[in-house]
């Protein structure tokens, strides 16, 4: 049996958002293998940061992630399709009205 | 992150983002609070004046219109509210202190809108003065704040044209729908100018704002940025804004404008607006008249958990 799996027998896996600077979201970057909450967040910097990506890390257990799953496709993302009235281009407004 | 006063300091030093774990001072807490809170329960009050309309918009085209615009009214409230969770303070305890009448809305939201038209100057009035304001906080610098005004601001654009759109059809409708704009336009221009609140001189925690960097521009130099833009768009679509002191002033190269009536403000402000009680009540209605929708939603929860 391959050594890896070994290691990482128990290990849960988490999901690991990175902030790339003060002032943004955190942005999902990918996930990780670890041992506790503490550890996922020294491994998911490790792994994810390695070239200045961020300065701050979230990290939350890929298991308590609820997701969309495909069938639901329709039902949630759907309904904006048709409605183009909800972007501003839709409104035409005289190019000589000026900051609107 | 920051750990003490020094680091935070010099994070607002530097322009930068304070961030929900760092070190903050008390006032800084307290503030960002009770501007955020008084933000989002503004843009959920702001519901009521323009949805009175939804079942009587005019076409189903307006009406799909400003169902969705007074949708992302609600959205906007949500997201100003998980910004204000961010500072250790629940939505169910903010959402109380405006139905205690302990937190305070807009006080452009306590005025009728007794004419179809004021959906149109409502959308480019009141949202081009809004847009003025929070284009700003999008570099205010608390980081949570900011981020829901950039999400906030790029909808606020689709408001504002829908509003200047719909006042254009009716200025090229009949003298009768050219008068109900005008009418509309003289109601709410004053105050729109209020929207920024009182005058520099009279706004005592504008400075500490200011130098926290949680407000960037005064409320005179906002009302002042919002008469310049809005003046062209009055002439391009044929109104006329009702203040005879309104002229272009060639040396500051901006306009001079009248001084609105500060006694109005703070009477709509302490509770005296003309929809103040009718707002409150039809908040604490909806809220009422809600619960059941929240207890139903927990019993699904449980029942789904087994």
């Amino acid at each position: 049996m391959p050594r890896q799996t070994v290691v990482d027998a128990g290990w849960p896996l988490y999901e690991v958002f990175v902030r790339g600077k003060r002032g943004l979201n955190h942005v999902h970057a990918g996930s990780i293998r670890a041992a506790d909450p503490a550890d996922a967040i020294r491994r998911g910097s490790a792994v994810y940061t390695r070239r200045s990506e961020g300065v701050s890390v979230w990290v939350a257990l890929a298991s308590d992630v609820a997701a969309s799953v495909p069938e639901e496709k329709e039902s949630l993302f759907a309904p904006s399709g048709d409605k183009v009235f909800r972007h501003p281009t839709f409104y035409s407004i005289p190019d000589d009205v000026p900051h609107m | 992150m920051v750990e003490d006063e020094a680091g935070f300091e010099a994070v607002i030093a530097r322009n930068d983002r304070i961030e929900p774990r760092d070190w903050m001072p008390d006032g800084y807490r307290k503030t960002l609070v009770r501007q955020i809170a008084q933000h989002a329960h503004s843009e959920v009050i702001g519901m009521q004046p323009e949805g009175a309309w939804i079942e009587r918009a005019p076409s189903l085209r307006r009406k799909a219109i400003l169902l969705a615009k007074v949708q992302d009214e609600a959205g906007h409230g949500l997201y100003l509210y998980s910004a204000a969770e961010t500072l250790g303070v629940s939505r169910a305890q903010l959402v109380e202190l405006l139905l205690a009448g302990k937190q305070k809305y807009s006080s452009i939201f306590n005025y009728p809108t007794p004419s179809y038209a004021d959906v149109g100057t409502i959308g480019w009035l009141v949202d081009g003065a809004a847009i003025c304001n929070q284009v700003p906080l999008c570099r205010t610098s608390y980081g949570p704040y900011g981020r829901a005004m950039i999400r906030i601001c790029k909808e606020e654009s689709f408001h504002q044209r829908q509003g200047y759109e719909l006042l254009m059809t009716m200025m090229r409708g009949t003298d009768e729908q050219r008068s109900m704009v005008q009418e509309s336009v003289n109601r709410f221009w004053w105050p729109s100018l209020m929207m920024f609140g009182p005058p520099d001189t009279e706004s005592p925690n504008t400075a500490r704002s200011m130098a926290w960097g949680i407000k960037r521009n005064t409320n005179d130099e906002l009302r002042q940025r919002f008469v310049d833009m809005t003046v062209p768009q009055a002439d391009a679509l044929g109104v006329t804004l009702p203040d005879p002191a309104l002229r272009w002033n060639a040396a500051r190269g901006s306009y001079d404008f009248g001084e609105p009536d500060w006694s109005e403000l703070k009477a709509v402000v302490s509770g005296d607006g003309p929809c103040n009680a009718e707002r409150m009540a039809h908040r604490r209605r909806a809220h009422e008249d809600g619960a059941w929708v929240r207890a139903a939603a927990v019993a699904h929860a449980e029942a789904d958990r087994g």
